[in-house]
């Protein structure tokens, strides 16, 4: 039960857990946007619309349990050997993937809550998710388009440049960065 | 007394009541010309969560052939380009012209063509035939009411559902209903 919570040195598998599954599912939001987007037939730009909706509100539901579970357990403490830079941006960069998670969802659902089209949203589904009290414009859904892009670019920026760091420290540093995100039982030094 | 009201009552209902059912089997006899100026072919949609989209196809063509001594053997045809289809929307209407829902560029028209009308009352009728669109063919019924003979023109409310699903028009279910309320008015005109 010990590799549950996080400790100084290792993550516990909720936290780990949690971090592969939002990863791998933002990454297929993101490819899946871009496809949905650029598709010729309308009826399968549709169905994959929707079918990107139910992963947003899937997404939202694992990052409010996933920062649930963060603010309850502090992260490990990095190694020893991380300078002081990266020690500095880590943080911060941390925080920004958290905000984006949060954001990118939430922008999606204003954009299909101010949408003209009206387009319901049931998540793969099951049941109506509500649309939030916003006034439905072409103009405000010109805007959360134009905003959801944005940060979906941002997002995947950010992403990448986690990604690296995360590859950097196993193959360049060759700390347990990345690896005590796999494992608990990898608690290093 | 009482005689007297009753025997106004009934010259009354007489006046009133079986005008259309006269007109049906007698003076509305005969070819008619689906006008499109005075006729309208709405639709709605419900979708989850309430509310739903309505539309309308602003061209159509048909005829109404009422028989003479068989209300039976009356006929009904009726072509929709779904091209001309509007639901006060461009981009849904789009979606809708598109290969999703009615491919209109490869199925240019929605073929109604009766098999059988049954009387069901004085002003109303049930009719049966065979729908065709995207290249399927279904039997659909739909209910009819004379609205009204004048001169040479003929005027019927022609409602009915149809399941989308059938033909190969199921994108958006269950977001959106698979039934499709159609509500009619056909004005005829002789000749």
């Amino acid at each position: 039960m010990q590799s549950i919570t996080n400790s100084p040195t290792r993550y516990g598998w909720p936290t780990i857990i949690l971090h592969w599954l939002i990863g791998i599912i933002f990454i297929g939001q993101f490819v899946l946007g871009f496809v949905m987007a650029r598709i010729e037939s309308q009826r399968m730009s549709f169905e994959l619309i929707q079918l990107h909706k139910s992963f947003g509100f899937l997404l939202l539901g694992l990052i409010i349990l996933r920062i649930a579970w963060r603010l309850g357990n502090a992260a490990p403490a990095l190694p020893p050997s991380v300078g002081t830079l990266e020690r500095r941006a880590a943080p911060l960069a941390h925080f920004a993937l958290y905000a984006f998670q949060v954001a990118l969802p939430l922008s999606g659902w204003a954009l299909v809550s101010v949408s003209t089209l009206e387009i319901p949203t049931m998540p793969f589904n099951q049941f109506v998710m509500p649309n939030l009290p916003l006034a439905e414009s072409d103009a405000a859904e010109s805007f959360w388009s134009a905003a959801h892009w944005y940060l979906a670019y941002a997002g995947i920026a950010l992403v990448a440049l986690h990604v690296a760091a995360a590859l950097r420290h196993h193959f360049l540093l060759r700390d347990n960065v990345l690896t005590r995100m796999i494992t608990p039982s990898s608690d290093g030094e | 007394m009482h005689a007297r009201i009753l025997g106004l009552a009934a010259f009354a209902a007489c006046l009133v009541m079986p005008v259309y059912a006269a007109v049906a089997l007698g003076d509305a006899a005969g070819s008619y010309t689906i006008s499109p100026s005075g006729s309208s072919i709405r639709f709605s949609i419900g979708k989850a969560g309430g509310g739903g989209f309505d539309g309308a196809f602003g061209r159509f063509k048909g005829t109404i052939r009422i028989d003479n001594s068989d209300v039976g053997r009356s006929k009904v045809d009726l072509t929709i380009y779904p091209e001309s289809v509007g639901t006060g929307q461009g981009r849904i209407d789009a979606f809708l012209r598109s290969d999703a829902v009615f491919d209109a560029a490869n199925n240019p028209e929605i073929q109604f063509r009766s098999t059988s009308v049954t009387r069901t009352g004085d002003t109303t009728a049930l009719v049966t035939g065979r729908l065709t669109a995207r290249g399927k063919t279904f039997p659909e019924k739909f209910t009819a009411e004379l609205g009204g003979l004048k001169g040479g023109t003929i005027k019927f409310h022609v409602t009915g559902k149809v399941l989308r699903s059938r033909y190969g028009m199921n994108v958006g279910t269950p977001l959106y209903s698979n039934v499709v309320d159609f509500d009619m008015t056909l004005m005829g005109k002789r000749g």
